[in-house]
């Protein structure tokens, strides 16, 4: 009963270590390379940064079972059309300024964050903007004063000022209008849309 | 300004410090530690644990400031805003927890390489430098909060990215420190002994560095800035750290129980193998929802589903070992967090992972309390135990290789840290396991993830009611920490009776 048998010994498991790990590496940097190129902004899955100057919308498949963006006709914010130059600086800008005030750690963002206040993913599109009309102008002034302007649904719940300036929060708005486009393979679930009818 | 009233005050602050000193040298007769107990490697391993046992203490109290927030949310409102809050409570954790593996490893590299740690200055220096930089980024953190949407204030303030959020400056001088941490490693395992362990060690040590640095960069493509950022976090826990615990646990076995080095080795082998076959591509259960290819689903889906098999290895390898070596053992409070890691981590990570992992489920429980219940038993049952483990042998060591089997003196305190730490966390698993159901079926499910959806599960009383239960068993876990402080500082004092010696 001296005999190790091969799944027992030491130098089997060695290898058999390395190899699954280099091979499940080398997968996982292939599927990267795949998975980046196909989500740059500009491609199917992640809309170019000038679709901020179309309507977005959020719409459910039957045959699909799940919703998925659809990018219709101009509709403009700040009734400006934007280059994809300037569109790209002002998603920048807000991007960033979601970074500095540090929403992540209150929100989520595509589902990922914090679980203190809603999600963002498709923020733009929400019903609580109360009309299409209304949306950007709504927003631009929560974001920069939301301790007069929140709707907290009862909870009491506020957002604390973050000292957004009316630039920052203009790229805020830029910059989810331009995340609501991103196809996010159906998440989330069951949403309906401030374009959606009663 | 005139110098009389300069001197007033240099007079002042120089009674203060002597007070300071006073009450500091009280403390040192008080916890009457002796350090030539110690080898070189080990006095600056308990730095570091000294460090993380700083640190849990602020991650918890933070964690209680943020829970108290969902219940009252004027509670500090405009002045420690929840995010602050939470921020410093998830930092903290990340950071007590490096700061525990790199004690760990220090405290485990010469005896396992047979030689003297080769840059002990340099291990010092790196130490002092972490602690600055750590201290700076949490008076940033809590001082200035938050700055303009400009480059600037990711260099300097915060990333903004849960986790890592440590400004930018900071995440260089981490890689700096990592890296000389890393070089001592090889150092001193090429100047002794190479063995098993010390391969698998150094090999991970490269990849959890490396991973660290995908963290760094700005991307506008919010999808690409959370692929990258998925690398950090789920290669972290749930691939180099999980081996990094391997390693640990592999020693301290050998080192607990005398289980023979060829027995840890093989099952360090396999671990490694399942661990990393099913958790680098188990990485695809974050690509899910954030905008990546539909062939996430199938992928991240089936590699972390078989993630739950390495956890159930580990439970059988620790519980058979001790089991064989009918517990007996050199540190009870040591084997019993040990055994407590065996089963936090098959429970919080592989149960509550595996429960929530798949792309059906995941679509309704991705990003609600659901995901916050699996991350307070994965972190604390797979984390902080073995780091506690550790803490235990340090001292037990501190004090001159002291008794610490049958009979310890005051054992009340180690066994009630040991149950309201453990039975603190579960009750918060369980009122945030709570909270996640209820917040999938009525904001998901039935409301459509909406904002009013939103408000409407989190105004519901079921979920009202777990906040205050996670709240009450959040005091719980910090009373167990509070007593685990205390009996860190007390455990063996004054004990005649040398360890029980352990055979091969
Ligand atoms: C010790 C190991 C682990 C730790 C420390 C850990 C920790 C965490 C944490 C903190 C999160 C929340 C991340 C966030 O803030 O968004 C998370 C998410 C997740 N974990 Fe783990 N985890 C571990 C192992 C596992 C395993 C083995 C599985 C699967 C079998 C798993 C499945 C998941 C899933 C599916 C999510 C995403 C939740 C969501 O969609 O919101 N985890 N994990
Ligand atoms: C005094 C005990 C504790 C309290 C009151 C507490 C409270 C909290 C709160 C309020 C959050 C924010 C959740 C949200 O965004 O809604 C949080 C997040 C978190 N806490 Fe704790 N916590 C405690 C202990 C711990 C321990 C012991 C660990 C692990 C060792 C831990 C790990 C985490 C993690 C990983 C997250 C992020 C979860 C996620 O994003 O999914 N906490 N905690
Ligand atoms: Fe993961």
């Amino acid at each position: 009963m001296n005999e190790t048998p091969l799944w027992a010994s030491e130098s089997f498991w060695k290898k058999t270590a390395i190899w699954v790990t280099a091979g499940s590496f080398i997968i996982l940097v292939v599927l990267t390379f795949d998975s980046l190129s196909k989500t740059s902004a500009g491609s199917k899955r992640v809309p170019a940064y000038s679709v901020i100057n179309k309507k977005i919308d959020y719409q459910f498949k039957e045959d699909l079972h799940k919703s998925i963006p659809v990018i219709g006709d101009t509709e403009l914010i700040f009734g400006k059309v934007f280059t994809e130059e300037e569109a790209e600086q002002l998603v920048m800008l807000g991007k960033k300024t979601t970074q500095a005030k540090n929403c992540m750690n209150c929100h989520t963002l595509l589902g990922n964050g914090a679980y203190f206040a809603p999600d963002l993913t498709k923020a733009w599109l929400d019903k609580g903007w109360v009309s299409k009309e209304m949306r950007e102008d709504l927003m631009v002034k929560f974001l920069m004063n939301p301790e007069k302007n929140a709707r907290t649904f009862g909870s009491n719940r506020k957002m604390p000022n973050l000292n957004i300036t009316e630039a920052e929060a203009k790229g805020v708005v830029a910059f989810l209008k331009w995340m609501s486009s991103i196809d996010t393979n159906g998440f989330p679930y069951n949403f309906k849309t401030i374009n959606a009818e009663e | 300004m005139d110098t009389s009233n300069t001197m007033g005050i240099m007079q002042k602050a120089s009674t203060l410090l002597d007070k300071a000193r006073i009450c500091v040298n009280d403390f040192k007769t008080w916890v009457a530690l002796d350090s030539t107990n110690l080898s070189d490697g080990q006095q600056l391993a308990v730095k570091y644990f000294t460090v993380a046992v700083i640190l849990f203490f602020a991650q918890l109290l933070f964690g209680m400031l943020a829970a108290t927030q969902f219940i009252f949310p004027n509670f500090l409102y405009g002045f420690l805003d929840f995010s602050v809050n939470r921020m410093v409570h998830i930092n903290a954790m990340v950071i007590w927890m490096l700061y525990g593996f790199i004690g760990c490893i220090y405290w485990l590299l010469e005896d396992e390489s047979g030689t003297e740690i080769v840059g002990l200055k340099l291990g010092n220096i790196a130490f002092w430098v972490l602690t600055g930089a750590v201290t700076l980024v949490v008076l940033v953190y809590l001082l200035v909060q938050i700055g303009p949407g400009k480059d600037s204030s990711l260099w300097f303030i915060n990333e903004g990215r849960e986790y890592i959020e440590a400004p930018r400056w900071a995440d260089i001088g981490i890689v700096i420190v990592v890296l000389t941490f890393f070089y001592n490693v090889v150092a001193t395992f090429s100047k002794g002994k190479w063995s098993g362990i010390a391969g698998v060690l150094t090999l991970d040590l490269v990849a959890l560095a490396g991973l660290y640095v995908a963290g760094m960069f700005y991307m506008t493509n919010i999808t690409h800035d959370q692929y990258w950022w998925w690398w950090v976090i789920h290669l972290w826990v749930e691939a180099t750290w999980e081996v990094l615990v391997g390693v640990i646990m592999a020693w301290s076995l050998m080192k607990l129980l005398g289980v023979k080095r060829k027995i840890v080795q093989t099952w360090l082998y396999i671990e490694v193998a399942l661990m990393f076959g099913s958790g680098i591509l188990g990485l695809g259960h974050h690509y899910f929802w954030i905008g990546t290819p539909e062939y996430w689903l199938t992928i991240g889906g089936f590699f972390s589903a078989l993630e739950p098999i390495p956890l159930v290895a580990m439970v059988v390898h620790a519980v058979y070992d001790a089991g064989t070596h009918s517990f007996k053992n050199g540190n009870h409070p040591a084997l019993a967090w040990i055994i407590a890691q065996a089963f936090g981590n098959f429970f919080g990570a592989g149960v509550w992972g595996f429960m929530h992992t798949l792309p059906q489920i995941n679509l309704f429980t991705h990003g609600t309390q659901w995901s916050a219940s699996h991350g307070h038993l994965a972190f604390f049952g797979a984390y902080a135990t073995i780091n506690i483990a550790f803490f235990y042998l340090a001292i037990q060591h501190w004090r001159g290789n002291v008794w610490m089997s049958e009979g310890i003196k005051n054992g009340w305190r180690w066994k009630w840290a040991l149950g309201l730490l453990n039975g603190g966390v579960l009750g918060m698993t369980i009122a945030l396991l709570i909270a996640g159901y209820e917040q999938s079926f009525i904001e998901r499910a039935v409301e459509g993830s909406t904002w009013a959806g939103y408000f409407t599960a989190q105004n519901h009383p079921s979920f009202q009611a777990a906040m205050v239960w996670r709240w009450f068993f959040g005091l719980v876990t910090f009373a167990g920490l509070i007593l685990l402080i205390w009996d860190l500082l007390t455990i063996g004092k004054g004990e005649e009776r040398k360890a029980a010696v352990i055979e091969q």
